[in-house]
This record gives structure tokens, sequence and C-alpha cells, in this order.
């Protein structure tokens, strides 16, 4: 493509992301899987950038994995988005930020449903107020909650205590970034950079002393896709395309996967157990897997935090030699304990990729 | 360890890496054969397709991906109707696109 059509599409697929005040609603997958990653998200706004980001225990989710696996009907889904919106007005704020990119996708679609066909919104205002007595403010603007660490990729830079980079040779990390499909492949102008050119996770990827690699299967489904992974029949389908993006970035060895999406970052890093079961065949050095990771964890990491604080010792594939690889200092006998010193347990080893 | 579902090999393929010229060359006697989206309004409007096995859109994918073997024959199925010329998006002359595929890969109609 040449060069002009490129910066013009670009620029059109540049988002307004305010600097502060948000409501934040939490994402299922990773609340149950990872739920470091969404407290680092929150200390580290709160407590390293001094931001405004309100939650309430009070919403629920999104409805969307229901309504992708078609339990539920969409205006069923839309009003409990309604009801999401009505604890934001409740509370004074405008902005709204989600965890998980399934909700994003979903309110996107939401809000576009609404704008479109404005019967349905009105449709939606009844069924809340006959079920909640609520009432709600569409918000004024939505972002993804890795929009905003895009947005404040550089102030975390800043205070960065490691950098993506290894410290014995002093090159780059190689990282995959991937992103979600909901995040832009069905509203492009609602992500960074679109569907064509996302830049959330590789503009905080450089930001941080790494480097993106671009491999074939870049843009590829990490397999997930609700009724792909549900239903127990398919499930050879959903494992089979994270196999396919695996296969795909392998010769380019990366040291690391980011995500963005909470459905992608646990089944890269399962099925890679799965896969080395199967096939024998694992993706990292002498062994190991390639370990993955949220981008709060990244930035957790780089502002050095202590990856059992992240939550690190949740995930199948090791860390361990990521870390030592950035030269990030853990005390591994510390990896199982809870939070009053006290070892949780200190689970079972799977034999065919190398654990820690 | 069996956990119920298993894993399908890998189907990326390096589209350099393709033996393709005779899609090429029916491309360059038909370049509507480029044209087509893969939507499948063509085979879900096909009468053959309801009786035996007739997918325009399988075809054009297969020869794409030099793995027509399997999808050729079904041109036999097709009665030249031209249905699918008039649900096609894309305005593809279907028929003639048909006939231009018969004639470049050996298939009697
Ligand atoms: S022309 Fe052939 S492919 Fe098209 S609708 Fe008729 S029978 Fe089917
Ligand atoms: S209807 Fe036209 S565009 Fe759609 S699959 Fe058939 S030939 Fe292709």
């Amino acid at each position: 493509m040449i060069k002009e059509g490129k910066v013009k599409i670009w620029s059109d697929y540049q988002k307004e992301i305010p600097d502060d005040h948000w409501f934040y609603v939490r994402s299922c997958i990773r609340q149950n899987f990872f739920p470091a990653a969404e407290v680092t998200f929150l200390k580290i706004l709160r407590e390293e950038l001094g931001k405004d980001i309100y939650e309430t225990p009070r919403h629920t989710t999104c409805g969307g994995i229901a309504y992708h696996l078609e339990c539920i009907p969409q205006e069923t889904q839309m009003t409990i988005i309604a009801r999401q919106f009505a604890l934001m007005t409740e509370a004074g704020y405008e902005n709204y930020t989600c965890s998980c990119v399934t909700s994003f996708g979903l309110y996107s679609e939401t809000l576009e449903t609404w704008h479109e066909m404005p019967e349905v919104e009105a449709k939606i205002r009844e069924n809340l107020w006959k079920s909640c007595r609520m009432e709600f403010k569409v918000p004024k603007y939505l972002a993804h909650t890795s929009d905003l660490f895009y947005k404040f990729r550089n102030d975390i830079s800043a205070k960065a205590k490691y950098r993506l980079v290894n410290k014995e040779t002093g090159e780059p990390l190689k990282v995959v970034e991937h992103i979600g499909c909901h995040y832009a492949k069905m509203f492009p102008s609602k992500g960074v950079g679109g569907a064509e050119y996302p830049y959330v996770l590789a503009g905080m990827a450089e930001s941080w002393g790494g480097n993106i690699i671009d491999y074939p299967e870049r843009r590829h489904c990490c397999g997930y896709g609700f009724r792909q992974y549900h239903v127990k029949a398919n499930r050879g389908y959903s494992l089979s395309n994270s196999y396919k993006k695996f296969e795909s970035m392998e010769p380019y060895h990366p040291d690391m996967i980011i995500t963005n999406c909470p459905g992608c970052h646990y089944f890269m890093d399962r099925w890679q157990y799965v896969i080395a079961e199967q096939t024998r065949k694992t993706y990292g050095q002498n062994g190991y897997g390639i370990p993955v990771f949220t981008y709060e964890e990244v930035a957790g990491l780089t502002l050095g935090y202590n990856p059992w604080d992240l939550g690190l010792q949740t995930h199948q594939v090791a860390v361990e030699p990521l870390l030592d690889k950035i030269g990030i200092e853990y005390n591994a006998s510390e990896k199982y304990l809870g939070t009053g010193g006290k070892l949780i347990c200190t689970p079972e080893f799977p034999m065919s990729i190398k654990c820690c | 360890m069996d956990f119920g579902y298993s894993l399908s090999k890998s189907s990326t393929m390096k589209i350099e890496n393709l033996e393709n010229s005779k899609f090429k060359a029916l491309a360059k006697l038909e370049p509507d054969a480029t044209k087509c989206i893969g939507c499948g309004c063509c085979t879900a409007s096909c009468s053959a397709g309801v009786f035996a096995d007739m997918s325009l859109r399988q075809i054009l994918l297969s020869l794409q991906r030099d793995c027509q073997d399997k999808y050729l024959p079904m041109l036999q199925n097709c009665m030249l109707c031209g249905k699918c010329m008039l649900v096609c998006p894309r305005g593809i002359n279907t028929r003639h696109l048909i006939l231009s595929i018969c004639k470049i890969y050996g298939i009697e109609q």
C-alpha cells in the first residue's frame, strides 16, 4: 500500500481516550483465573499514576458468554448492559472501561445497535425500569482497559525498574502480541489502530523495551470462540486454532506472548500443556513453553512488583526462565505461599512440558 | 493423554509455494475468478446442490488454494441454469466462469 494511504487509515483509527475518571468493570474469566491482573491494573492506575477509577461490587457479567453461546437473546444481554450503565450513572461517571475484550465488543455492539435503532434503546430502557427500577445515561467514552495502559505506556515506562531486554545480550526480547478478535475486528474504529494495524499492545511492548514479531498467523483467532470451546464436540477445533498460531510463531523464537483478552490469555497458556501432552511438542526453550502474560502483568513486572503478587504462579507455562532472562528478582520458595505466608499447595507437574 | 478431543494438522499454507499456474490462466481468461468473496450465496441457491454435490464457492476456494482434485468433479453436476448468477453479490458471471473452469481444468460438462 502507498504510504499516504496507510497514514490516512492510521489517522482514521485513532481513538480519543480521556485522561481520568473511569467507571471500571471486571471480567468473569480473569476474576476467576488471573485475578491478580485486575488488582494490578487498579493498583498501577491509582497508586503509580494517581488516577480516579471507580468500581462497584454490584456490577455483574455483561452476559457475553451466554449471548455468544446463544443461551440468552440479545435483548436480555442489552438489558444487563443497561444495568451496568445505570450503575455508572448512579456513581456520577461518564467514562466506562471494561477489563474484558468480549465485553468491549458487546458494549460497542449494543451502543451501535441503539444508535442505528433508537426504538431498541427505548425498549431496553423500559425493560430495565420494569425489572430494576433503574435509569441510565449512555457512556460518553467507552474504552477497553488496554486502551488506558496504551495511553499511559510512556508514563509506566518512565517509572520502570526493568526493561523487556535480555540482560545477558542487551537485545530486546522478541514479543508476540495477541489482540482479542472482539477488540477491533467487529468495530475497527473503536480500537487503537483498527483491525488492520492494531497497535494497542505493540505500542506498550515497544515502549517497555521489547521487539514485536510479525509472524504469518499474527491476526488469527486464539481458538476460544465460545461455541468452539464450550461445546465439547468442537473443542478440537479450538485447540487446533491455537496450534496453528504456535506453529506459525515458532520459527521466530518468541520470548513471550502478551494478550489483552481474558480468553486468549487462558487458552494460549493452557493449550500449550494440552498440545505437549498430545504431541510431545513444546514451543519455548529447553522443553518449556512460551510464557503468556496480560499487559498488566507485564507492566507490573517492569515496575518491579513481586511476580507472585502478580499471580504468575497461576499460569500453566512457567514464567521463571523469562524472569531470569530479564534479570527480575524473585524468591522461588515463595511461589505457592498464601497471604499469611502459609503454603497453599504445590501443583502436580505435567510430564511433557517443563515447569518450575 | 486422551482429552476426548484431538488436534488437527495446521492448515497454514505458504501462498508463494502453491503451484497455481492454472488458476493464473483462469484469472487471465476470467478476471471474475478473483472477485469471489466466498459468501456462499451461489451454493445456497443452487438447485443441483440440493440433489448432488455442487458448491461453486468450495470449487473456487480450492482452485485458489491448489487443492482442487476432490472438488472439480462437482462441476459435472452443474445444470448451467444460472440461478447462482442472479444472487452473486459480486455480480460474477458464474455460468461463464464455470464453463471456463471446465475448459482450463479439462472437465467435461
Ligand atoms: S448454474 Fe450450476 S452452479 Fe449455478 S445454480 Fe445452476 S446448477 Fe447451480
Ligand atoms: S455468490 Fe458469488 S461471491 Fe458468493 S461465493 Fe458464489 S461466486 Fe463467490
